[in-house]
């Protein structure tokens, strides 16, 4: 599997998920600077977490307009999957790769701390070393996590299976205490319509080895392994 | 302009500076030179009460590769490597502007490590705030933490870990006090010195604003009613920018373009020249005009003084300006050759084609005044007799859940203390852990002061300052090799507490000795007084250890019921100056335990060689709150019990409990291992007894029979912070 990442002024997560992929893998991914105008030929693209532009005015809307955002789409409309973690995923829902929006935290605060999630489904590339419900201790860091979208949206989520987490608490109910952000439904990540783009809050390449102190975010990565090759 | 005496007070120059002055220019400076002379002799950066005191601090050790007059202090930790770190303060501009005030100080210390090649790898803070009843505390501690992971969590630096206490003497100074661990190769260590005459002078980062000038002035200097007014004065941060010159810096760096560089901290571009000039034995020429300016019509006193975050001052090799400026233009950062290195030892202005200041380097930088300030020693304290409480088990609840030893977990949880994915041990623990990254080596980082103690015995203060931080270090199973300090005092020119002041140095520096544990950084905040009330006297230290092998690291957390807890070091049960006489007999009189150093060193030394020879199940350093405070917290990290089955023997149960002795450690074996350590503790001369047991039940059993349930703790002890922040 050959993968890239795209490296946005202000991304702080390009390293840690290069290394998870690299362990995983056994091969370094491409890094990809935000101003180059093609990603190169990779069987997936990763848009790691940070900060890119400081999150200035919207997080993730200056980098959805970088020069290498068209590029990644159009890659991922000739079926290249992606990924995107955290701060990706608030670029990937201005850029239109996924729907909704990423709001400020209903606590109006920055949030790090593990949290449980259910895993909503194993019938993606991103899911499949996972076993639909499994509770998984993944950690998060974010201060705009907060997942909204209209009704008609979040019911097509639903109904389609494209909800990949939910937070949860120890026993898989996704109740209100369980939820770290005030994200509608307790989601913490969704797949695109043809499930090539996954995007969620929590960090799996934070959890990815032993020092890490949990390692249920590898399964992740040897999905994608799996899947690509 | 004509220098009047007002104009020379406003500057925070006495008479009797202003003469010395007059003296080394021989002639009178114009105002752009006084401004100079005003940042560089200000306390802040001349250092000029303190340097007298700071030369009996031990700076030497085989694995320092450069000690205190850099920008940070570097250790070796083999394999080419070395740890490049520092702790300052933010203290004035904290109080002022919370926010603002807190994220510039991160950003500034951040900078400190990274100019010397070092990419940072953790961020600490040790925080001092007011009584918590006090109007404006809530506030200050909102706006600190949120500071803090605003810029930190921007920048991509993990924050793992530091302190956070209350007491009333802070009511109108807070302490805010940030510590940057970074790693370099120990051949690739950058310096700030200007060399090479004829090489350029080069500006990179943010522009200059008008923003935060004249804060080294006003950070030496006491508050008053007025100091509000003063929030001009502080600079505002962009850790965006930071991340970028962070990244840009250390790219930079992979070539050898680079002479010196320094980052433009306090006073700005006066003392990142006049400094670089002074290490290097060297002049500056700038052309002022060449200063990429956020705003039109500034003058160069206002851009000399400027204290604009997120810029650095390089020097650059002959030929090397367009690889440097295709580095910074990458990372959309201003740059530009702004001046010249000379050989005439001056530092010179010149704007709009005249020559606007010209002055000798050796003028600002050594020959800054230094004062031996009067100094008074602080009187001893008699001990009162601290009661019995009613319910040891309510007392323990009470202490676990109040302000100062309550969880942190509401500021943690608010940094990103993950990014980079080298955290081994979170925040909670007696130090943070980060890997050193792609390898199998861990640092421990712990920062450590008891004020309290300090205030009522500054030497004995000072050293059990040093003595706590060795020994976190040591409980997580780390070789302690260095600190950094970060020395907050009151008002210098009172003797009083000059006199605190030389005395926790005293105790500091025998700790330091006695323990092979020299200082390479540090930094000194003085004047953090309100109308005359000037705060506990507070050294501030920052330790960093090295675990060679990642598997020894160590937690506090119970973990196998069953396993046996042993106590090392003596018990005396003192218990006058402890957090129990505070907060349960509401006493702070009386003198803070004794420290034995050398006892300090060998029970140290014999739990590092268990941890690493036998292995401990659990660890844990005993301080504010003594054997039972210990205890609760490890069986709150461990969700287990514990049940005390030594007695206090000959002392009373309040005492046994919650004495606060120092150089001692709680260690959790495998039961059938327990002989085996109390014989080798024997031979090693290292106090021990066999404490008790973990067990699976969830309580504490104390002597005496009473039990308490750890859930019961866990709650008081989790509700203090978020209730007081009004989120309970």
């Amino acid at each position: 599997m050959r993968a890239c990442v795209v490296v946005f002024p202000g991304s702080n997560c390009d390293r840690d998920v290069a290394v998870a992929l690299r362990q995983a893998t056994g091969a370094d991914p491409v890094m990809v600077w935000h101003r180059d105008a093609d990603v190169p030929a990779v069987d997936l693209i990763v848009l790691p977490g940070g900060f890119s532009y400081g999150d200035y005015l919207r997080s993730g809307a200056m980098a959805a307009h970088s020069p290498i955002m068209r590029s990644v789409i159009d890659a991922n409309r000739r079926g290249t999957p992606v990924l995107a973690i955290c701060n990706g995923f608030q670029v990937a829902t201005e850029a239109g790769l996924l729907p909704g929006v990423l709001m400020p935290n209903a606590h109006q605060k920055f949030v790090c701390r593990d949290v449980t999630l259910r895993v909503e489904t194993s019938q993606s590339i991103f899911t499949s070393r996972y076993t639909a419900g499994q509770v998984v201790r993944i950690p998060i860091a974010h201060h705009d996590g907060n997942y909204h979208a209209d009704a008609a949206t979040l019911n097509a989520l639903d109904d389609q299976g494209l909800v990949a987490f939910r937070y949860c608490d120890a026993d898989g109910r996704p109740s209100l205490d369980a939820n770290p952000n005030g994200a509608q439904r307790n989601i913490a990540g969704i797949f695109s319509r043809d499930r090539t783009v996954l995007g969620l809050m929590p960090h799996p390449e934070r959890a990815a080895e032993p020092a890490h102190g949990g390692t249920d975010g590898r399964a992740l990565f040897d999905s994608l392994l799996a899947a690509l090759g | 302009m004509r220098i009047t005496p007002e104009i020379v007070a406003d500057h925070g120059l006495s008479a009797d500076e202003f003469a010395r002055i007059l003296h080394l220019l021989d002639r009178a400076p114009n105002l752009t030179e006084l401004g100079l002379f005003s940042a560089m002799w200000s306390e802040h950066c001349s250092y000029k009460s303190s340097r007298v005191w700071l030369r009996e601090l031990p700076t030497e050790a085989p694995w320092v590769i450069c000690g205190p007059g850099e920008n940070a202090g570097v250790i070796d930790i083999g394999d080419g490597q070395a740890v490049v770190f520092k702790m300052e303060s933010h203290n004035h501009p904290s109080f002022i502007e919370p926010y603002q005030g807190a994220a510039t100080g991160v950003g500034g210390i951040l900078r400190d490590v990274f100019t010397m090649g070092a990419r940072p790898i953790a961020i600490l803070n040790a925080l001092r705030f007011g009584d918590p009843a006090h109007p404006k505390t809530r506030h200050l501690v909102a706006g600190v933490v949120a500071g803090i992971g605003g810029y930190g969590n921007c920048v991509g630096v993990p924050t793992v870990g530091g302190e956070c206490t209350f007491h009333t003497s802070y009511d109108g100074n807070i302490l805010v006090n940030a510590m940057t661990v970074g790693i370099a190769r120990t051949d690739r260590i950058f310096y700030a010195r200007a060399g090479g005459v004829g090489n350029p002078v080069v500006y990179v980062g943010s522009k200059t604003g008008r923003d935060g000038i004249h804060g080294a002035t006003m950070a030496s200097a006491e508050f008053d009613q007025r100091s509000e007014e003063r929030r001009p004065t502080v600079q505002v941060g962009d850790p965006f920018t930071e991340k970028l010159l962070l990244e840009a810096c250390l790219e930079l760096m992979e070539s050898d373009a680079i002479v010196g560089i320094q980052d433009l901290g306090a006073a700005g571009l006066t003392s990142s020249s006049a400094e670089m000039a002074a290490r290097g034995g060297a002049g500056i020429e700038l052309d002022l005009d060449q200063v990429p300016l956020r705003e039109r019509g500034m003058s160069p006193y206002e851009i000399m003084l400027s204290e604009s975050q997120e810029r650095m001052l390089m020097v650059i090799r002959p030929g090397r300006e367009a690889d440097a400026r295709r580095v910074f233009e990458k990372w959309e950062l201003d740059f530009a050759v702004i001046g010249r290195v000379t050989d005439s030892g001056h530092l010179v202005l010149r704007h709009a084609g005249a020559v606007v200041a010209d002055v000798p380097v050796a003028a600002l930088v050594e020959e800054a005044p230094r004062y031996q300030r009067p100094w008074v020693p602080s009187p001893p304290q008699a001990a009162p007799e601290i009661a019995a409480p009613a319910d040891m088990a309510a007392a323990l609840r009470a202490l676990v859940g109040s302000p100062d030893l309550s969880s942190r977990r509401w500021i943690w949880e608010q940094y990103d203390h993950m990014v980079m994915a080298d955290t081994v041990q979170h925040p909670g623990g007696d130090a943070a852990v980060v890997r050193v990254h792609g390898t199998g080596k861990a640092l421990a980082i712990a920062t450590d002061c008891t004020p309290r103690y300090c205030a009522a015995d500054p030497e004995r203060g000072g050293a059990q300052a040093v003595a706590e931080c060795w020994r976190n270090l040591t409980a997580v199973g780390a070789r302690p090799l260095a600190i950094t300090d970060c020395m907050n005092f009151g008002n210098p020119e009172r003797p009083e507490v000059m006199g605190q002041f030389a005395g926790c140095i005293r105790g500091m520096a025998a700790a330091c000795r006695a323990l092979d544990f020299p200082v390479v950084s540090g930094n000194v905040s003085l004047y953090n007084e309100t109308s005359g009330k000037g705060v506990q006297p507070t050294p501030a230290i920052g330790g960093v250890g090295l675990l060679d092998d990642l598997r020894h690291v160590t937690t506090l957390a119970l973990k196998h019921p069953g396993d046996a807890l042993a106590l090392i070091g003596a018990t005396a049960g003192h218990l006058p100056c402890s957090a129990f006489a505070r907060t349960i007999a509401g006493t702070e009189a009386g003198p803070p335990p004794p420290v034995d150093l050398a006892a300090e060193r060998r029970n140290g030394d014999f739990v590092r060689r268990e941890i690493h020879d036998h292995g401990v199940a659990a660890c844990h350093d005993l301080a504010d709150g003594g054997l039972a405070v210990a205890l609760a917290e490890m069986a709150m990290a461990g969700s287990l019990g514990a049940t005390i089955t030594a007695t206090p023997g000959a002392l009373p149960l309040h005492a046994w409990l919650f004495g606060e002795d120092q150089g001692r450690y709680l260690i959790e074996v495998p039961a059938g291992r327990a002989q085996g350590l109390l014989a080798r503790a024997a031979m090693a001369g290292v106090p021990a007894i066999l404490l008790g047991r973990v067990e699976s039940l969830d309580s504490l059993t104390l002597p005496g029979g009473c039990s308490i349930s750890v859930a019961a703790l866990r709650t008081a002890h989790e509700a203090w912070l978020p209730a007081y922040m009004g989120e309970g």
